[in-house]
């Protein structure tokens, strides 16, 4: 594949002088940053409670909430916000712990979903239909991010991680081993709507730099591609960080010197990061031989 | 007849004095309005090793939610180490029923017992090397892990491990914040013959060294027989207790269920339950309709 890399010029240093050259650029590096983070730690939660499905759920909510508050010209980050918050305390509704019909559940939540996107649909639609604005919803406007837009981020994120942190140890407990964490005194339920609410915020922030559709490629991919990697919870979380943050610098690298966008390098970057460590996995494991007989399922 | 009477000329020495662990008088439990057992009496001593046997639906693990404190009595006392049920939480290792972790799930053995441990406590952990406490949990959980001879598989992923060193690894987080009372809802289940028989020695050398009382629901009494103490028979909405050798008799199981019932025992120790009805079917088009 010929890749046409305008203006690089192979010496690092005057490569990165030139990516910092624009504020534009600036913003970017420092949005990717945060939202890396936040979906890397948050993400690996999610990955580790098989709640993946709650999270695409929740970032395709976040399109109509983000379409309907530009219709209503309402702050963008205004409708992400408030449409993860009220589609995170709606699932904590519809997936109560304990309740075993995960079928069911995932359907009634499809039905959700789709109506959703219909509805994000109708509100790009009266909003004069701009195609651009539908495109940098689903897909995401790295390289236009605001100061403002970084300021509030920032805040969000550490809020949410702090808040993370101080829930984090029994929230593994509960996600690892529900009913004990129940009986040893773990307010399971609550912290599954905290949780939940969490995710809501780490999906809105990242929707707003990766659009609606991307957002995955910083909270899944990362945080699964470490949970390959290593089974242990201190490691796995570092892992998963790091994973999302050099994906999204690479990405932002690539997508600034070369002609396709942003959102392409950060999801294909990360997905080959995942297929390859699963590949040299797989290749490691056949070579230690065949799993002892205690392992079979 | 009394099993209390007759059983207390061969309780162990101490038994009296000892505080008991756990007291029913009269009891009754109710699950959504259904009643599961009534009028049952039980008195276990410290550091005695339990089997809570009955047919499917007899109630064995609602008397382990029952001294839990998760569901109230509704009739009658409990007592569970000097107080009501669930005051004494931190004193109580758990073992809920039927859990297995499916192969997907990229937690390790090691752990899992840790959070037995720790998995409450809000904040967030210094590494281990860091701080004292840290390295005083990571020592308590290997104690915990040699304890149950899991050492050579506990840093492995949970997921990848077979059910009898899951199990292990279980009753080591039930064990690591050294309860003095260990509610194991069927353990053996899932078990081979070889591997129940295994996980009771394992159970009874912990309850003896450790002074643990442990109540340990089965549904089949023969793998463990040699090592236990006493044992609660739950059947036709009730229960009673007593030594293994005066509850598993034709009279003691006859009254019990309310029509003859025969236990045989084989050449090789084994004991034979025969001629109980099947309760369950019975039992449920009795209630059905009550809810």
């Amino acid at each position: 594949m010929a890749i046409e890399l305008a203006g690089l010029s192979w010496n690092p240093v005057s490569d990165l002088e030139q990516l910092t050259e624009f504020p534009f650029m600036v913003q970017a590096l420092e949005a990717g940053t945060i939202v890396a983070v936040m979906a890397g730690a948050i993400g690996w939660f999610m990955v580790l409670r098989r709640q993946t499905f709650a999270g695409h759920t929740l970032s395709v909510i976040a399109f109509p909430g983000a379409a309907g508050a530009t219709l209503a010209g309402l702050p963008i980050a205004l409708g992400y916000f408030g449409a993860c918050g009220m589609a995170a305390i709606a699932l904590s509704q519809v997936s109560r712990p304990g309740r075993e019909s995960p079928g069911s559940e995932s359907a009634a939540i499809g039905t959700v979903q789709a109506f959703g996107l219909g509805l994000g649909f109708l509100f790009v639609t009266l909003y004069s239909g701009q195609l651009s604005d539908l495109e940098s919803l689903l897909f995401g406007t790295f390289l236009g991010i605001t100061a403002a837009q970084v300021q509030t981020l920032f805040w969000v994120a550490l809020a949410a991680l702090a808040f993370l942190a101080v829930i984090g140890r029994p929230l593994l407990f509960a996600s690892v081993d529900g009913a004990v964490a129940r009986t040893a005194g773990v307010p399971t339920g609550a912290l599954a709507l905290a949780f939940l609410l969490l995710l809501g915020l780490a999906v809105a922030a990242t929707a707003e730099i990766t659009g609606a559709l991307l957002v995955f490629a910083l909270l899944v991919t990362p945080a699964a591609t470490a949970q390959q990697i290593t089974a242990r919870p201190g490691p796995g979380l570092a892992i998963s960080v790091a994973l999302a943050l050099s994906v999204t610098w690479l990405g932002l690298a690539i997508g600034y010197f070369s002609p396709y966008p942003v959102g392409f390098w950060v999801t294909s970057l990360s997905f080959g990061l995942y297929v390859a460590v699963r590949l040299l996995l797989g290749a490691l494991a056949r070579r230690r031989g065949p799993e002892p007989l205690g392992a079979a399922p | 007849m009394n099993t209390q009477a007759i059983s207390s000329g061969a309780e162990p020495a101490g038994r009296q004095e000892a505080e008991g662990a756990i007291r029913l008088e009269a009891a009754a439990a109710a699950r959504g309005g259904r009643p599961v057992w009534s009028g049952v009496d039980l008195s276990i001593g410290q550091g005695e090793f339990v089997a809570v046997l009955g047919p499917n639906g007899s109630g064995k693990s609602t008397l382990l939610h029952v001294l839990l404190g998760l569901l109230p009595l509704r009739e009658g006392i409990a007592s569970v180490i000097s107080g009501p049920p669930g005051s004494a939480k931190d004193q109580i290792g758990y073992l809920p029923q039927r859990r297995s972790f499916d192969a997907g799930t990229r937690v390790r053995g090691l752990d899992l017992v840790r959070l037995g441990l720790d998995g409450t406590r809000w904040g967030f952990p210094l590494p281990t090397a860091l701080s004292p406490r840290g390295r005083a949990a990571a020592g308590r959980v290997e104690e915990a892990i040699e304890l149950v001879g899991a050492s050579a598989y506990a840093s492995r992923p949970i997921g990848a491990l077979s059910g009898g060193e899951q199990q292990r690894l279980l009753i080591a987080q039930a064990l690591v914040r050294r309860p003095r009372l260990l509610l194991l809802d069927e353990p053996l289940d899932s078990l081979d013959l070889s591997n129940q028989g295994a996980v009771a020695a394992l159970v009874q050398r912990i309850c003896r060294e450790e002074g643990v009382t442990v109540l340990l629901v089965a549904h089949d009494v023969n793998p463990i027989l040699p090592y236990l103490d006493r044992v609660v028979y739950f059947a036709a909405g009730s229960g009673v207790e007593g030594t293994p050798r005066e509850v598993i008799t034709g009279p003691t199981l006859s009254r019990l269920y309310g029509v003859p019932v025969e236990v045989l025992e084989t050449s090789d120790g084994r004991l034979v339950v025969v001629g109980t009805p099947e309760p369950p079917a019975h039992h449920h088009a009795r209630h059905d309709h009550g809810d």
